[in-house]
């Protein structure tokens, strides 16, 4: 008897199992062309998801929501499949690349007036996102989604006075103490802004200098782990005193750990923005511009900066998030992790994409410094 | 980047002509062996190797000799033996451009073939420490007066039924400077240790995941052994340990050549392990292709390191077999 109802049991759970299961993927299911539908190309838990459901039922055009990983998985897959993608979310010199193989439609601003550089009455977005961003100089392709910088997280119980200078990750006080990025781009970028050249340095000798730099660092034994996204767990249990982090990483981490600071050094660094950009194969062309018109709305990026935690380029949503009435409540000016100051800012460089073939030295250079023992 | 996987057609037909004389091959020999019928037996494995073991080498070796735009090449095997190569044609020509002598910054040596070399002296090291302890681990299971042995083998199933990059991952929360050991440390007083991100762990975390591949081929052969064979060598006048040695060990090879290839193959192609347990600090071969694929995504170079790797394979399953001929250990040599 007991034996029966339990596998009475079992079966009911398994079905409501099944059950959930199938009801889910609601998302994911494909376009049909003749549907009012816009196909968005977003990372991985990249958007809140009921600006989903409020864009839907506000407009009536169905959201068919999928997700990618790298950059360049989403590339290979636009090309891939023409016509499939409606809006994409690139990072910066991804939109070059794009821009660069033509494969970007103009944007119609007239559609996206809450993003449109040319009338600033309407304009939500960051001035210092307008200012020629060598990407993509006019923006013409691309509306500014989050942005964020690339910084040193240290742990103020280790050292209470960080020096403010990429040195400090040559210091030899702190041996087995400092984490870096396991990204080639991001620890030369870095490394070379360390020696006063450009993140986009394309200069032989600089590049060279700049390998030296790391091997050394690698040797001198400060150099704890190169691992990416381990690093902000690590970070919050106390592991090590230095880590090279993107600001959002470093606002996670300070947030589950109150001893974590967050700094971009003296010499500068890298800014980097992910922008929405509309492939030109796209077939819903004007639904994708109300979707991206939709995010620029105060409220709408304001709902989706609070899940997302990077820095919203939105002035709306900032003032919304500021309101010390409104339901956010936050301390955004003062923060100086997700709003570095204009001085800092100025001192930070967007990544350029690299030539394929100038790729190729920046790759053999890192596994220089990887294979050093 | 990859971008374009349209193929030429000669690489099609190339390619169709090799599964062609792969089915033809297979039917052939069962026919021959074992007549009609049973070769249909074999058909949905066949099905399953053509699409998951015989399309992807053929993929691979494509790639391997061609370049991003699909034209034959050797450079990704140049790459190999001198890993700036690539690097090097861009150095000369910028310096031509500017008119500067960069040859000062020509690079030589190949980070591939030290990758590989480290890579094959880890794993000959976690060869050789799973056999020292493996060995006798596999004695102990199988001696039929220990009560414990079965127990023992229940013990060393156990994990496996976990995955392994878990169990990877729990080895983390043990050797961190945060961990469990240092922790343990700590109270009594001592220094703490750096234990995680050096080669050591990494060696440790080969070992605990490979080992059962050592045991499990040993204690099969040691269990199927007639053991009045070691009765009449006592009645002989052998003691316990000249009978370990005289008949044991010389029975029981089989099962060690098994568990040695076992062991050593996946040792030199880890990778996950060196990430996790080493911090990235250093590469090993399997990581280094991971790397060309996913980071640099350049699948040509990748491929010819793979097809480099699965060659090494061969050649040594093949010495394996020179001296295990008929695969008593039954395992793969």
């Amino acid at each position: 008897m007991k034996k029966k109802s339990l596998c009475l049991l079992l079966v009911l759970a398994l079905s409501l199992v099944c059950l959930c299961a199938c009801t889910v993927p609601e998302g994911e299911e494909q376009a049909s062309p003749s549907a009012n539908v816009v196909n968005v190309f977003n990372w991985e838990d990249y958007i809140a998801p009921e600006v989903l459901t409020l864009f839907e039922e506000e407009t009536g055009i169905h959201v068919n929501y999928m997700c990618f990983t790298t950059c360049e998985d989403m590339i290979v897959q636009v090309e891939a499949n023409p016509g499939a993608f409606d809006v994409c979310f690139p990072s910066d010199y991804i939109i070059q690349r794009m821009v660069e193989k033509d494969m970007l439609a103009e944007i119609n601003f007239d559609n996206v007036p809450n993003a449109d550089p040319r009338s600033p009455q309407t304009c939500q977005t960051l001035d210092f996102l307008l200012e020629s961003p060598s990407f993509d100089p006019d923006i013409k392709y691309h509306v500014p989604y989050m942005w964020g910088t690339v910084g040193i997280l240290y742990n103020t119980t280790m050292i209470p006075e960080p020096e403010d200078s990429w040195h400090i990750l040559w210091d030899e006080q702190y041996q087995h103490n400092v984490f870096m990025m396991d990204s080639v781009r991001d620890s030369f970028g870095i490394t070379l802004r360390y020696l006063g050249e450009s993140v986009n340095s394309l200069d032989i000798p600089a590049l060279f200098a700049a390998r030296d730099k790391l091997v050394e660092q690698k040797q001198m034994g400060v150099v704890k782990a190169y691992q990416v996204d381990e690093t902000k767990d690590k970070m919050v249990a106390g592991e090590a005193a230095l880590a090279v982090v993107w600001s959002g990483d470093a606002m996670y981490a300070i947030d589950l750990n109150e001893d974590l600071d967050y700094f971009v050094p003296s010499e500068g660094s890298n800014v980097w923005v992910d922008g929405a950009v509309i492939p030109k194969t796209a077939k819903n062309k004007e639904n994708a511009e109300a979707f991206i018109n939709f995010l620029c709305r105060p409220d709408i990026a304001a709902m989706n900066w609070d899940y997302i935690w990077y820095s919203s380029p939105n002035k709306g949503a900032i003032e919304l998030v500021e309101d010390p009435e409104g339901d956010y409540a936050y301390d955004y000016s003062g923060n100086h992790v997700l709003s570095p100051s204009d001085e800092t800012l100025a001192n930070c460089e967007w990544f350029k994409d690299i030539p394929e073939d100038f790729l190729s030295v920046y790759e053999g250079l890192w596994m220089d410094v990887k294979n050093t023992k | 980047m990859r971008s374009d996987m349209t193929l030429p057609s000669w690489a099609w037909i190339v390619m169709v002509a090799g599964l062609v004389a792969f089915v033809t091959m297979i039917v052939v020999s069962i026919r021959r062996h074992q007549g009609v019928k049973r070769s249909l037996f074999a058909s949905p494995y066949a099905l399953w190797m053509i699409i998951f073991t015989v399309l992807p080498v053929i993929l691979i070796s494509y790639y391997a000799f061609t370049d991003v735009n699909g034209a034959f090449t050797l450079d990704n095997f140049k790459n190999f033996w001198d890993s700036h190569y690539e690097m090097n044609k861009v150095i000369a020509a910028e310096g031509e451009r500017l008119g500067v002598d960069y040859s000062a910054y020509i690079q030589r040596g190949s980070v591939n073939v030290d990758t590989l070399v480290y890579s094959l002296w880890m794993a000959f090291k976690c060869t050789l420490i799973c056999l020292i302890v493996g060995y006798p681990a596999a004695l102990f299971m199988a001696d039929r007066h220990m009560k414990l042995g079965s127990t023992l083998v229940v013990l060393f199933i156990i994990p496996m039924w976990m995955n392994f990059l878990l169990r990877t991952v729990a080895w983390m929360s043990l050797l961190e400077d945060s961990g469990l050991i240092n922790n343990f440390l700590r109270w009594l007083g001592l220094d703490s240790v750096q234990l995680m991100y050096t080669s050591n762990a990494v060696l440790l975390g080969m070992v605990y995941n490979f080992l059962p591949f050592m045991v499990f081929p040993i204690y099969t052969v040691l269990s199927k052994m007639d053991y009045r064979l070691t009765e009449a060598s006592a009645d002989l006048g052998c003691n316990s340990f000249q009978t370990l040695y005289k008949v044991t060990m010389p029975l029981s090879l089989p099962g060690v050549i098994s568990g040695i290839t076992m062991v050593f193959m996946p040792s030199v192609t880890t990778f996950f392990i060196p990430r996790v347990l080493g911090g990235g600090y250093t590469m090993m071969f399997g990581d280094l292709i991971e790397a060309k694929f996913l980071t640099e995504g350049n699948w040509n170079a990748g491929s010819a390191l793979s097809l480099l790797m699965m060659l090494l394979i061969l050649v040594s399953l093949s010495i394996l077999r020179k001296v295990d001929p008929n695969g008593e250990g039954g395992g793969l040599a």
